[in-house]
């Protein structure tokens, strides 16, 4: 059977104690999607059939990741080796509260817009595969949130990467295909230059393991150029992330896919390059982060606003919300520049947030669209008049996003702001009030279009009240933004936990190197 | 494409080259070969059917649409993986048994399980590839 009755000492290679039952969450979460993405693709023809089965496997996923997150909670972070080789060799996952956290924000993300795919996918995009793709791009998700290997960082990040080509081309229409060109080549680039950086850094370290570059990396500073390490990093995730001057590839490719795949991507997408950075940033390399501190400020002012500026400029909403996209993606920057516990408590908290919330845009627009008749803010008008709920729900998100209370968006905010006051970066407080000013002037706008001004002409639909089902999704994430609006406490606690779990990962060491041992 | 020699040898060609993608399938747990490469040596098979005789032939000859047979390499591979948690042992470790079948023993492992998926999923996803790429080209 497994151990096989060989005279050489295995336990100097191999895990050799049992695993308990709940470590399986560690892998679970990956290992589900997986499964469940391989039987949807097996089924495509079955259409009536594919929405069912990825519905209730997400809502099983949001299950896992909430067991895994309580797990973490209870016994600090939890490891798991691949194959039960001894880590650094075997691949580890490793769970700390950070990656707990944005694994189950992306599960809750990617269950409501599964439901919203019921209306808003056609038959075609159900057999060309819309839900083999979320299910895989999923595991691709999740896998980057809880592994503790930088190399199977790199993997997951191809994992999502090819399923997000699948699902933006998801119609095969020349716009999108010209937005997926666009994405596509970038993110690339961007993934070319992680795999190369990530060659560098086995040069340096010879080991993949986030636990234990972390703990060589303090011997290593003064014999090996971790600021150059450090800085190609940053701009590979900046990239993925969407960070000023690398983010034109999100303005040219999320306005084109299915709203429902836009949404998606605006929650999930970009938060795993702000995942990275923080892993990377925060974790692994802080004294490196901190030399680039003002590099990393400046970049972030400029994504605030460019972003914000662009959300004025614009005219379609879907692309309005890709600026919006972008202003968020700065906000988190601005927090990892400035570093600390605090600061990045803020970015954690910012970072569930802006899932939440981004993804319900999209769909609100999706369904603005659809009642008022395109995307278009010059044509739209008159919802406020026929769909009041849906015009409360609307404002709300926008509060929401401009970072108003009583709503989720304000509370990073205010951290993020005192940590920058605190940490002598007051500009850049400034510029974080600044870029929420202009938000809120941008989402504003649309609400005075396409809400409160009488539609010019009166579209036949308009009177029909919407369906419940296609108002549920935008209904729940709404009510979750309210929910951590009203009642902070708990996630403040847990984003500040994690933080700290950052800036100090001894139980993450410990998690993954029990004996401890030298460097 | 309507060489008549082509046509021909391309049966004996294409029935060697499966047997030795499989054979190169099983080699690989400790020598050179493996699931992806043999999944790629199938594929080529399968191509060189499909110029011969056209794109449906091929189609009808796997039975399955390409995908599923990805789908099923897939679930196959992650099954093989989850199959240590039955034994209390890490994801994906190696497992192993020793069927002795007419005095024969067959070691058979979670291993070769996981690599027979990595060669469905190869021969289902770059097929798929082929056999659109080869159909627009009869256009």
């Amino acid at each position: 059977m497994a151990v096989s009755s060989s005279p050489a000492d295995l336990s100097a290679a191999l895990v050799l104690q049992p695993v308990a039952a709940l470590d399986w969450l560690v892998i679970l979460p990956v290992a589900w999607c997986l499964a469940i993405g391989a039987i949807l693709l097996m089924i495509r023809h079955k259409g009536a059939a594919q929405p069912l089965v990825a519905i209730a496997a997400l809502a099983v996923l949001v299950a896992l990741d909430s067991a895994l997150l309580w797990h973490v909670v209870q016994s600090g972070p939890v490891t798991m080796v691949m194959g039960r080789w001894l880590p650094p060799f075997g691949i580890a996952f490793t769970v700390d509260l950070t990656g707990a956290l944005f694994a189950l924000t992306s599960a809750v993300v990617a269950l409501v817009g599964a439901v919203a795919a019921i209306d808003d996918v056609n038959a075609g995009g159900r057999r060309y595969g819309f839900y083999p793709f979320l299910m895989l791009l999923m595991a691709g998700v999740s896998g980057a949130f809880l592994t503790g290997d930088v190399f199977n960082l790199y993997v997951w990040f191809e994992v999502l990467l090819i399923s997000s080509f699948g699902l933006l081309v998801l119609g095969s229409e020349r716009e999108q295909i010209d937005g997926a060109v666009k994405y596509g080549f970038l993110n690339l680039v961007a993934t070319t230059l992680f795999l190369i950086t990530t060659g560098y850094l086995y040069g340096i370290f010879g080991t993949l393991n986030m636990a234990d570059i972390a703990r060589k990396a303090p011997g290593l500073q003064s014999v090996a150029p971790l600021v150059t390490l450090t800085a190609l990093y940053t701009l590979a995730f900046a990239m993925k992330a969407a960070a000023f001057p690398v983010n034109f590839w999100l303005p040219a490719s999320y306005h084109t896919p299915r709203i429902v795949v836009s949404a998606l991507f605006a929650g999930l997408l970009t938060k795993v390059g702000i995942y990275a950075l923080i892993r990377i940033g925060v974790m692994l390399f802080p004294a490196e982060r901190e030399q680039l501190g003002q590099v990393l400020a400046i970049v972030a002012a400029l994504t605030m606003i460019t972003g914000s500026l662009g959300a004025l400029a614009q005219t379609d909403t879907r692309r309005l919300l890709g600026y919006l996209v972008i202003s968020g993606i700065g906000a988190m920057l601005a927090g990892i520049a400035i570093g600390g516990p605090d600061a990045i408590s803020g970015v954690i908290f910012y970072a569930v947030h802006s899932m939440l919330v981004m993804t319900a845009l999209y769909l609100a627009a999706g369904l603005a669209a659809r009642l008022g008749g395109g995307f278009s803010l010059g044509s739209a008008g008159g919802l406020y008049r026929h769909h009041l709920l849906f015009t409360a729900l609307s404002l709300m998100l926008f509060f929401s996003v401009s970072g108003l209370p009583p709503f989720s968006g304000f509370w990073p905010k205010v951290m993020l702001v005192k940590a920058a006051i605190n940490g002598d970066a007051s500009w850049l407080a400034a510029i974080l009030l600044l870029s929420g000013f202009l938000t809120m002037i941008a989402t504003g706008r649309v609400f005075l279009l396409a809400y409160w001004r009488p539609a010019e002409a009166q579209p036949a639909a308009a009177a029909e009240p919407l369906a419940i089902t296609a108002l549920l999704p935008v209904l729940a994430l709404t009510a979750l933004s309210i929910l951590i609006g009203l009642f902070p406490e708990t996630l403040l606690n847990l984003a500040q936990q994690a933080a700290s779990t950052l800036a100090e990962p001894s139980a993450y060491l410990h998690s993954v190197f029990p004996a401890g041992g030298a460097p | 494409m309507k060489s008549l020699i082509f046509r021909t040898i391309t049966p004996v060609i294409v029935s060697v080259m499966v047997l030795f993608s499989i054979f190169v399938l099983l080699r690989g747990h400790n020598e050179p070969g493996g699931g992806f490469i043999g999944g790629l040596i199938a594929v080529a098979a399968l191509s060189i059917y499909g110029i011969a005789f056209g794109v449906e032939t091929v189609r009808r000859a796997i039975v399955f649409h390409p995908l599923s047979i990805a789908g099923a390499g897939l679930l196959l591979a992650t099954l093989a993986g989850l199959l240590s948690m039955v034994f209390q042992v890490p994801f994906m470790t190696g497992l192993w048994v020793y069927p002795v079948v007419l005095g024969e023993e067959i070691p058979l492992s979670s291993v070769m399980a996981f690599d027979i998926g990595v060669y469905l999923v190869v021969v289902g996803a770059v097929t798929s590839i082929a056999l659109s790429l080869e159909e627009r080209g009869e256009d």
